[in-house]
């Protein structure tokens, strides 16, 4: 699927730095990182704790300017967000709690500037999608922490991009809740031709859902090495059981042990308050 | 089940408290009527009644009510729309919050009804200066709950609003102010409270017309038993608009 596909996402030379050097709170967050991202094809970005993973979701999505280098999806440079070409999903309660869950939806639709007809087939069909089709009038408090995220899912999907990029969605929820909606994840996405960036801190959960794998060095940033996990879509959850998932897994540990080690030295050092 | 026992409690409550004024007026017209308490401090409640009645059949209420009524609404409205205007501008910046918030929230705690005897050689002893109390006292907490509503609105919202795509008016509209609003109302709510009861207790100190002062009026002419029967009707009114102001407040906050 991620094979000879044209480029969706183009990440050239992209370094992040919070504050300027000398302040008390300067942080290299990522340095100097390369990347591109087939169409089509499902990214996880996979690190410790503060390695810019997540701020390199951001820039891809426009909501933060690197400081240095370029990022570009199609041939449009990005400098703020795309709202036609990208949608986000978001850890968590991203969900506006004064609507309900239908009304999100098309709350989404109106911002991107949907014709207001458009609003109400399109957001049943994406909440059918996400199996929500019995919850579009409850409020967002009312949901379980996985219906939250399937309709955080669902408003991204009603937009109809064509970039999808996920900031550690299943980050809150218990380890069951996160398989399921894992698998029906890639159930849902195999029939889309959408291309997905998805920032995840389980390693299980990177090599169940994606094409290709970048794993993160500890701070500065940077992509250490890219891992391929060669298995069609929709994945079957027997997969995980598989001897080719274990050897990936164990891979992805493998580069991952030390960097994390790396990270939590760093945080030790840095004192008390942080 | 559980919906049925509680009904059963506040049933059992509302008796409780339904009880404790049926006792306190039984109280009231033992002592005053066989008790000898005197009815130059404490009228008979059936005088009361009927004093009542006088006042409310006669419409002689019709002329203090407005003059009440009418300062109240002026120094709302005042408050409102320069509470709500200011605290949204301050809430716009993180460095005027810092600098503001404190700044009003201390104003907030002095007590400003001392300012009446300054606010009647401004404005004199007619409505405006009732008007400036009650603005002045009801600003403050609309202000600050407008500034609390939307300078802590959480910052996940505005962020998944802006990679949708929505413009400034529509993040005001779908975001801002939905998010805001709770904490803006009640804010309005106190603010409405605050007035009513500055605006009456300022009447009794020094003025010309209103309920308050009538109230006063009655009772330097010792018509204890009229004065009473002012005090509940007063009483009845504000009792009224703050239950009108709680329900509005709770309606608006459960859209």
């Amino acid at each position: 699927m991620s094979a000879a596909g044209d480029v969706a996402i183009s990440v050239r030379n992209v370094s992040h730095q919070f504050g300027e050097p000398g302040d008390t709170f300067h942080v290299r967050a990522l340095a100097d990182t390369s990347l591109d991202i087939a169409r089509g094809e499902l990214l996880c970005l996979i690190g410790p704790s503060g390695c810019g993973k997540s701020t390199l979701l951001n820039m891809i999505g426009g909501l933060l300017v690197p400081t240095a280098g370029t990022v570009h999806v199609g041939d449009k440079a990005v400098r703020a967000p795309l709202p036609h070409e990208i949608a986000f999903v978001f850890q968590e309660n991203a969900l506006f709690p004064w609507c309900s869950v239908i009304e999100n939806v098309k709350l989404g639709m109106v911002f991107q500037g949907v014709p207001k007809a458009e609003h109400e087939p399109r957001a049943r069909r994406s909440l059918e999608a996400v199996g929500l089709k019995d919850f579009i009038n409850h409020y967002p408090a009312q949901l379980s922490g996985g219906m939250r995220q399937r309709a955080a899912l669902a408003r991204a999907l009603s937009l109809e991009t064509g970039i999808l990029l996920m900031d550690e969605p299943f980050g809150a929820l218990d380890e069951q809740t996160r398989m399921i909606l894992g698998e029906d994840l890639s159930v849902l996405l195999s029939r889309t031709e959408k291309t997905i960036v998805f920032v995840t801190h389980s390693l299980g959960e990177a090599v169940f859902l994606a094409d290709r794998v970048a794993v993160f060095s500890a701070r500065p940033g940077t992509i250490k090495e890219i891992i391929s996990v060669d298995e069609p879509h929709p994945r079957n959850p027997s997969f995980v059981t598989t001897e080719k998932f274990s050897q990936l897994r164990n891979r992805l540990y493998g580069l991952l042990h030390d960097e994390i080690r790396k990270a939590v030295e760093q945080s030790a050092m840095a004192g008390p308050q942080s | 089940m559980s919906s049925r026992q509680d009904r059963r409690d506040r049933l059992a409550s509302r008796a409780v408290q339904v009880g404790f004024l049926a006792a306190l007026m039984a109280l009231w017209y033992l002592g005053t009527a066989y008790w000898g308490v005197s009815p130059l401090l404490l009228p008979n409640p059936v005088k009361v009644w009927h004093e009542l009645a006088d006042i409310l059949g006669s419409g002689e209420y019709l002329p203090d009510l407005k003059v009440t009524l009418g300062e109240l609404a002026i120094a709302f409205a005042i408050s409102c729309t320069s509470g709500i205007t200011l605290g949204y501008l301050i809430s716009r910046s993180q460095y005027a919050i810092r600098v503001f918030e404190p700044l009003l929230a201390g104003v907030y705690s002095v007590p400003i009804i001392l300012f009446l005897p300054l606010y009647v050689l401004f404005f004199g002893l007619g409505p405006g200066s009732k008007i400036a109390i009650g603005t002045s006292i009801s600003f403050f907490p609309i202000v600050l709950n407008t500034i609390a509503g939307f300078g802590y609105v959480d910052k996940i919202y505005v962020t998944a609003a802006r990679s949708m795509g929505a413009s400034d008016f529509q993040m005001f509209r779908h975001v801002l102010l939905p998010a805001a609003l709770p904490v803006i109302l009640t804010g309005l709510r106190i603010g409405f409270t605050v007035a009513l009861l500055s605006i009456l207790g300022s009447e009794t100190i020094a003025s010309l017309a209103g309920l308050g002062h009538r109230i006063v009026h009655l009772a330097e002419a010792m018509e204890t038993a009229r004065m009473f029967a002012y005090i509940a009707f007063a009483v009845a009114i504000a009792a009224t608009l703050n239950t009108l102001t709680s329900s509005l407040e709770r309606r608006a906050k459960r859209q």
